[in-house]
């Protein structure tokens, strides 16, 4: 019994304290939550930007012929848009981090930049299907109502419909980055020191599998834990009109 | 009759929808102070024909002059136009995601150049005239259609229109509702408002209405005063919608 306890002790100290190993999970932590935070913003902005392309064109364009430069122009983006979705979506985000690090990025080998680019480019692609839904999902009376009484196009989007898709896709919005955390996990390709990559490093230092793993796991764990309660807050907080 | 006096000019409009001919040839004025009542059967294509007086729907052909310019041109700058031209829908569409009283200040605020509390002392006047004063901190879903429909017309006046467009204002409300609707229309009507109303409510339009338009698939088949109009019905085809409705 006496020798169960002290294995353990041993591998907790093996883990945690020799060398500082805390330390090194304490800084691959703060590498993901990096990478994590900056691709989301990406991937909003991204993902916003060609949820509008797309919705406008389909709203405005579908099965119309063009009329205006602007017509074409939106048409050519909205091409350009389904190439980018349909790439994105087709191919492994590992394989898309390790372009972006050995191809795009081979003479600077920036892999904190290489990751925050390709998890934001890979992340917007499916923020953009999340938004276009939700522009989709909104009543086309409301738009009716907006322009008659005498609001453009964008500022019809801006008050009226994306306010109101916002709160119906922050359930899967909030799923996107969930989702986004966790594929950070495959930074280690690119040689970055990130949580799940220093997790494992220490394991093949030690030899000891369970604390190094379980702790990895855990702190994701919590990471998402926490983003679902700000999720559930931001939405009550939306929810105020409903009644 | 000065030409000065009338409002909208509609020549020859024609929409079609892909292969469907909706809209076959449709002329008619409206004058400062007319309240024009269009009836017809369903899929008659009087909702488009209202729908096409501030371009939600794009005519395929034809002119629409409103004060004087047609709007149909693709140079004019439709938007400033639909100011002057309030319009209530059927399903009332106000904005769920912002109070009644956001929802009537928005367009006099960001377009009109309002500041918030003149947009906010007229769009108060307005809820008092049609009784929901106590409801401006509301949201949309804590309303009865009635009340509702009510809102999207003083979201209309807000605008301060030259013309009130109605497409069916009372058929998607319960029917004890329908009166309070037509109250506030009535009343809209007796200050000089000009309307085009688009409804099955024949007591409104022989009441109200001074102008009277029969349109049946695709075109004017009869139109003049109330009395006239329903007392004296001229073409077999009105004479059988009558007999249906009445």
């Amino acid at each position: 019994m006496h020798d169960f306890f002290d294995s353990i002790a041993n591998s907790f100290t093996k883990t945690f304290i020799t060398d500082d190993r805390w330390k090194q999970l304490l800084s691959g932590l703060g590498v993901t939550i990096q990478i994590t935070i900056f691709a989301a913003i990406i991937g909003i902005v991204l993902g916003f930007l060609i949820a509008i392309v797309r919705s406008t064109h389909d709203l405005q364009l579908a099965g119309k012929k063009c009329r205006k430069l602007s017509d074409y122009i939106l048409k050519i983006a909205n091409a350009l848009c389904n190439i980018y979705i349909t790439v994105i979506r087709g191919t492994p985000v590992v394989i898309q981090l390790m372009i972006m690090y050995f191809i795009v990025f081979a003479s600077s080998r920036e892999g904190i930049i290489a990751a925050i680019l390709s998890f934001g480019l890979n992340s917007g692609a499916y923020v953009a299907e999340i938004v276009r839904s939700g522009i989709m999902s909104i009543d086309k009376g409301q738009f009716e109502a907006s322009r008659s009484i005498g609001f453009n196009y964008k500022r019809t989007m801006l008050y009226v419909i994306i306010p109101q898709a916002f709160k119906n896709i922050l359930p899967a919005l909030g799923n996107e980055f969930i989702v986004l955390v966790k594929e950070t996990s495959v930074s280690g390709y690119v040689a970055l020191h990130d949580l799940t990559y220093v997790g494992n490093l220490i394991r093949s230092r030690t030899y000891e599998a369970f604390f190094p793993l379980i702790t990895v796991a855990l702190i994701y764990l919590i990471i998402v834990l926490l983003l679902s309660f700000l999720l559930k807050k931001l939405e009550r907080r939306l929810r105020s009109s409903d009644h | 009759m000065t030409t000065d006096n009338v409002l909208i000019k509609v020549e020859n409009l024609c929409k079609s929808f892909g292969e469907v001919e909706v809209l076959k040839g449709i002329n008619a004025e409206i004058k400062k102070g007319d309240v024009m009542v269009v009836i017809g059967a369903s899929g008659s294509g009087k909702s488009t024909f209202l729908r096409c007086l501030n371009l939600l729907e794009e005519p395929t052909s034809g002119k629409i002059m409103f004060e004087g310019t047609d709007i149909t041109d693709a140079s004019v700058n439709i938007n400033l136009h639909r100011q002057k031209m309030g319009m209530v829908f059927q399903q009332f569409n106000l904005f769920p995601h912002m109070t009644i009283l956001r929802n009537l200040t928005i367009g006099p605020i960001k377009l009109l150049k309002q500041s918030k509390s003149e947009a906010e002392q007229n769009a108060r006047k307005l809820l008092e005239r049609v009784g929901l004063a106590d409801r401006a901190d509301a949201y949309p879903s804590q309303l009865s259609g009635g009340q509702k429909q009510r809102i999207a017309i003083v979201r209309a006046l807000c605008m301060n229109p030259d013309v009130m467009l109605f497409d069916e204002p009372t058929s998607a409300l319960d029917p004890e509702m329908v009166g309070e609707v037509l109250e506030v229309m009535k009343q809209l009507a007796a200050e000089g408002m000009t309307m085009v109303v688009v409804t099955h409510e024949m007591g409104f339009a022989r009441e109200v209405g001074t102008d009277i338009v029969f349109v049946d698939e695709g075109v004017i088949v009869e139109q003049g005063n109330p009395k006239e109009f329903f007392d004296n019905p001229k073409s077999p085809r009105l004479q059988d919608f009558l007999s249906k409705v009445l």
